[in-house]
């Protein structure tokens, strides 16, 4: 039901003008994802599920459709972010009118909704794999919506790379399993797990290879900081906040296939998990680019979720049940919470390059005067992203921690209890980068005064723009205070992947809501307090001088703006401690002379595996590849022969 | 329905936590063969700046303002979670630890903010070494309270520390002096004590935490403050729990035992900021490395 509204806005889509481009585009996209969020929370809350089956021209193949709990799960921050990224977008694509064709952009945007949803309900394997395939390339053609500049041209080459490769090893996966299956249909592939142990792992090795390079784990994630921060915002918002999350969701989706899970898979995720997570947030230390920051604290929180979910793996597989549940129910809130607060940073982000046009964070300064509001929010997204208590981001981690440390006091053996720390250590790690990160982040960009003209005059962006983010906003908050409420609403996602009864399964979840009502308990005593400070500070003032000044600045008498603490210096003593990882590159012209005039200093941090590992790999590629240059000169003659000798051999083959 | 002896430790936290700065000032004192300042001196600056007006820089915003007191809310949170000796906090639940250690997160966050709301270049500095030492101190802390969880079974502060006793002081008192050792560190790191930072300094280039309230004035000032006055609280309140173990069942026995224990802590802290010097600045991460080790040492301890 909610499908068929989906559908109807793709051809809404195709509008020529730009207004009417832009007024049915965002429009059916902001209707159909409403009309889909209905069933969605239907089925994630357990409902019951819809299946659809119908008939379908590609041979070997139907098309089958069907909302579970899970679908219904991911359907959720799907459709949510995808209708306020539309509304978004209408404000934000109205200064490239003039220059591009806004209907292209339009259409573009509502097929990767679409495709994307279609990818979460899918039930065959073709059909999965065409959605996934049509999600890559709209996406590719969104990340080039600026196409005359050159690095925006360079991202969108190095994303469709990555994704095919990606595609590849899922197409790999799939044939294998539908070899063994005998169809395409994901009902048929549960049998696959039966095979055998090798064939499972098998399976399971090129699901982590392909829909790992989707999510971003290290080191299949170079595309990621090209391609999020060339597209516009908004439709850095939805591939960040949820494309990204369809490779979590294949991932479950494949471990519901296979059978009970060996414990190596969860020690392989919480691995990747801890990695992903450690790495992707020293990376976002140390970047300049505002948009290229957040992309690589995207890859930061696919980790948590990864570890979360490599957690409850090995909680499945060793029959822990609290490890599994909580793990499990962590990762996959992360992935809802995720979507929420870096949707938000994303289209607080597009807010600060709509006003200033630069994404440079030692550009910029000084914005929480000129644009308050998106200031506040944005400070409600970083945060939640830092998972401090009050917000979503701490909910989702507290769960995954719980499961670690429950297992750490039960006194399980040193299988459980070494990944159990390696987490709690990483994810602690990872709090206290991400702290240093976003405090960066947002007190460079917004605080202190503007370090160049760009920021001098930003101004607020228009409602369009700004009730998106509010509403953002207000799920992150709303999550944070009432955990409660919303934890069980994983529950009846998790069972398929968790393999306990109903019973161990509520009554684990029962046990950590008692922990979440506290945290709610406690947010209301934080409240309590804060208001009572708020109102003693003001009665304290009413009646005293309160005057205003200059920083104190030892003495200095003309401070300039240039004389603040940049983003790069803020960063240093992080990457200079980190810089085996980092190799954060330094450009330094020193001072000379008694009367020193010009001096400088550059630093930039290029990700060590595009440096270190892909562009030797694919150079070496290419060169191996230019050798069959000699068969194909470029005259036509040759081609033609080419033709004839096929065509030659084929009839001698037929007649013989 | 509430136990009324929960409300022991955060009363006596609220109340007696200035007085710790004070312990520790008259401790630094007589090594220096001073007289020093009144035990209560924090009580007389904090009566004083509550009755001051205040000055803003021109640069600041709302965060500016907001930051001392969201930091203070904070701290003042993690109070009602934290025991006493073996006396347990009003709120205390399964994984309280987390909200401990985060909410403490909170109010660096909100505290490293204000600071680089001035716009300062010494703010910044402070604040980018905040967020350095205390992003490594996290894992010694996290590693520490695994250790604990670990050894009593328990996952929150107050059921932790109820659990240590005498007897288990017997049994494991290797990996609880490694634990205590590691808790100490990260105390003294967190509240910006020597060696790690010296709250006495005067040189704003080499400052860490104090160079962060620079520009803060007035009854601002007097909610940081308190606020480092509680968060020195907590975490020697968690650290005097694992190595006071005093459990009688009795909450006044205990608690006083506790107090005791705190006092003797501040006076240790005193001696140990005279008698020491700060680290280099660039030497603070190996401090804060080894007490994750030790914490570590302690874990293997544990689970062996």
């Amino acid at each position: 039901m909610g499908l068929v509204a989906l559908a109807g806005l793709v051809a809404l889509a195709a509008g020529r003008s730009a207004r009417w481009a832009t007024i049915l585009g965002a429009g059916g996209a902001v209707v159909g994802c409403a009309l889909g969020l209905i069933p969605a929370l239907e089925a994630a809350l357990g409902g019951s599920t819809q299946v659809v089956r119908l008939p379908w021209a590609m041979p070997g193949a139907t098309f089958h459709v069907e909302i579970d709990a899970l679908s219904g799960f991911f359907l959720l921050p799907t459709l949510l972010l995808g209708g306020l990224a539309a509304v978004y977008g209408t404000e934000y694509l109205q200064s490239f009118r003039e220059k591009k064709n806004l209907g292209v952009a339009w259409c573009c945007f509502n097929l990767l909704v679409v495709s994307m949803a279609i990818v979460i309900v899918a039930r065959d394997g073709l059909l999965f794999l065409v959605a996934w395939e049509s999600m890559a390339l709209v996406s590719f053609f969104l990340v080039a919506f600026e196409h005359e500049k050159d690095e925006v041209r360079k991202a969108g080459w190095i994303y469709l790379i990555a994704t095919h490769i990606g595609t590849a090893f899922l197409l790999v996966m799939f044939l294998l399993l539908a070899r063994v299956a005998g169809s395409f249909d994901f009902d048929a592939f549960s049998q696959a797990g039966a095979v055998g142990p090798a064939f499972a792992g098998l399976i399971f090795v090129l699901g982590v290879v392909g829909f790992g390079t989707k999510a971003g784990f290290v080191p299949l994630h170079v595309w990621l900081p090209e391609a999020h921060p060339a597209a516009p915002s908004h439709v850095s918002a939805v591939m960040s906040g949820v494309m990204i999350k369809t490779g979590i969701y294949g991932l479950l989706r494949t471990l519901t296939l296979l059978g009970p899970p060996p414990s190596w898979w969860g020690w392989l995720l919480v691995g990747i998990g801890v990695s992903s997570g450690v790495l992707g947030v020293l990376f976002a230390l140390a970047q300049h680019d505002l948009k290229r920051l957040l992309a690589y604290s995207s890859i930061e929180h696919m980790g948590i979720i990864t570890l979360g979910l490599g957690l409850g793996l090995l909680g499945v597989s060793l029959g822990i049940p609290t490890l599994a549940v909580l793990g499990f129910a962590g990762g996959l809130l992360h992935v809802l919470n995720h979507a929420l607060f870096k949707g938000l940073l994303f289209l607080g982000a597009g807010a600060v390059l709509h006003a200033t046009g630069t994404r440079s964070i030692d550009h910029l300064g000084g914005l929480a005067k000129r644009m308050p509001t998106t200031s506040l929010l944005f400070l409600v997204g970083a945060t939640a992203v830092c998972g401090l208590p009050l917000l979503n981001g701490f909910v989702s981690e507290l769960l995954i921690y719980l499961g670690a440390f429950s297992s750490i006091a039960a006194g399980r053996t040193w299988v459980v209890l070494v990944p159990a720390l390696i987490g709690v250590a990483g994810l602690a790690l990872i709090g206290g980068l991400a702290a240093a990160c976003f405090t960066k982040a947002f007190g460079m960009v917004f605080l202190g005064e503007a370090r160049s003209h760009h920021a001098e005059h930003a101004h607020e962006p228009r409602l369009a723009m700004q009730a998106p983010m509010v509403i953002l906003a207000a799920c992150c908050v709303v999550i944070g205070l009432f955990p409660a409420v919303v934890v069980p609403v994983s529950a009846a996602a998790i069972m398929p992947l968790v393999r306990q009864s109903d019973n161990v399964l509520v009554t684990t979840l029962e046990h950590a809501g008692k922990s979440l009502w506290m945290i709610s308990l406690a947010a209301g005593a934080l409240v309590l307090v804060v208001a009572a400070l708020v109102i003693l500070r003001r009665r304290l003032l009413a009646r005293r001088p309160v005057e205003e000044t200059v920083t104190w600045d030892c003495g200095y008498a003309r401070p300039t703006p240039r004389m603040q603490y940049t983003a790069s210096s803020y960063a240093q003593p992080l990457t200079a401690l980190f810089a085996l990882v980092l190799r954060t590159r330094e450009r330094l012209v020193s001072p000379q002379g008694i009367f020193p005039t010009a001096s400088s200093l550059a630093t930039e941090t290029p990700d060590i595996f595009h440096r270190g590992l892909f562009a030797p790999l694919f150079a070496g590629v290419e060169s191996v590849l230019c050798r069959l240059r000699v068969v194909q000169p470029g005259r036509v003659q040759i081609y033609v022969l080419y033709v004839v000798v096929t065509l030659l051999s084929l009839l001698a083959w037929k007649i013989g | 329905m509430m136990d009324w002896t929960a409300l022991l430790p955060p009363s006596a936290a609220l109340v007696l936590a200035p007085l710790l700065l004070g312990i520790i000032n008259r401790t630094k004192a007589v090594f220096g063969g001073r007289k020093g300042q009144p035990l209560l001196q924090h009580y007389f600056d904090l009566i004083k700046l509550l009755g001051k007006g205040a000055t803003y820089s021109r640069t600041t915003t709302w965060v500016f303002r907001a930051g001392p007191i969201l930091g203070l809310a904070a701290v003042f949170v993690v109070v009602l979670l934290t025991p006493l000796g073996g006396v347990s906090g009003p709120l205390s639940f399964t994984g309280d630890l987390l909200l401990f250690a985060y909410l403490l997160a909170q109010m660096r966050f909100f505290t490293v903010l204000a600071a680089l709301d001035t716009g300062s270049s010494f703010e910044g500095m402070g604040s980018s070494r905040e967020v350095l030492f205390s992003a490594l101190a996290e894992p010694a802390l996290f590693f520490g309270l695994a250790a604990l969880a670990r050894q009593t079974g328990s996952l929150s502060i107050s059921g932790m520390l109820a659990e240590i006793n005498t007897q288990s002081w017997l049994l494991h008192g290797p990996a609880l002096a490694l634990v205590a050792s590691a808790l100490l560190v990260v105390a003294l790191a967190e509240n910006a004590r020597i060696p790690v930072d010296d709250p006495n300094t005067h040189l704003e280039l080499t400052m860490i935490h104090e160079v962060m309230v620079l520009d803060h004035g007035g009854p601002d000032l007097a909610f940081i403050f308190y606020g480092s006055a509680l968060k020195l609280w907590v975490l020697a309140a968690l650290l005097v729990g694992v190595v006071v173990p005093m459990r009688t069942g009795q909450a006044l026995l205990d608690a006083t035992a506790g107090l005791a224990g705190m006092f003797l802590l501040a006076v240790m802290i005193g001696v140990v900021e005279s008698i020491m010097a700060r680290v280099k600045l660039l030497r603070v991460p190996n401090l804060l490395v080894g007490a994750t080790a030790l914490a570590v040492l302690a874990l293997v301890l544990v689970v062996r």
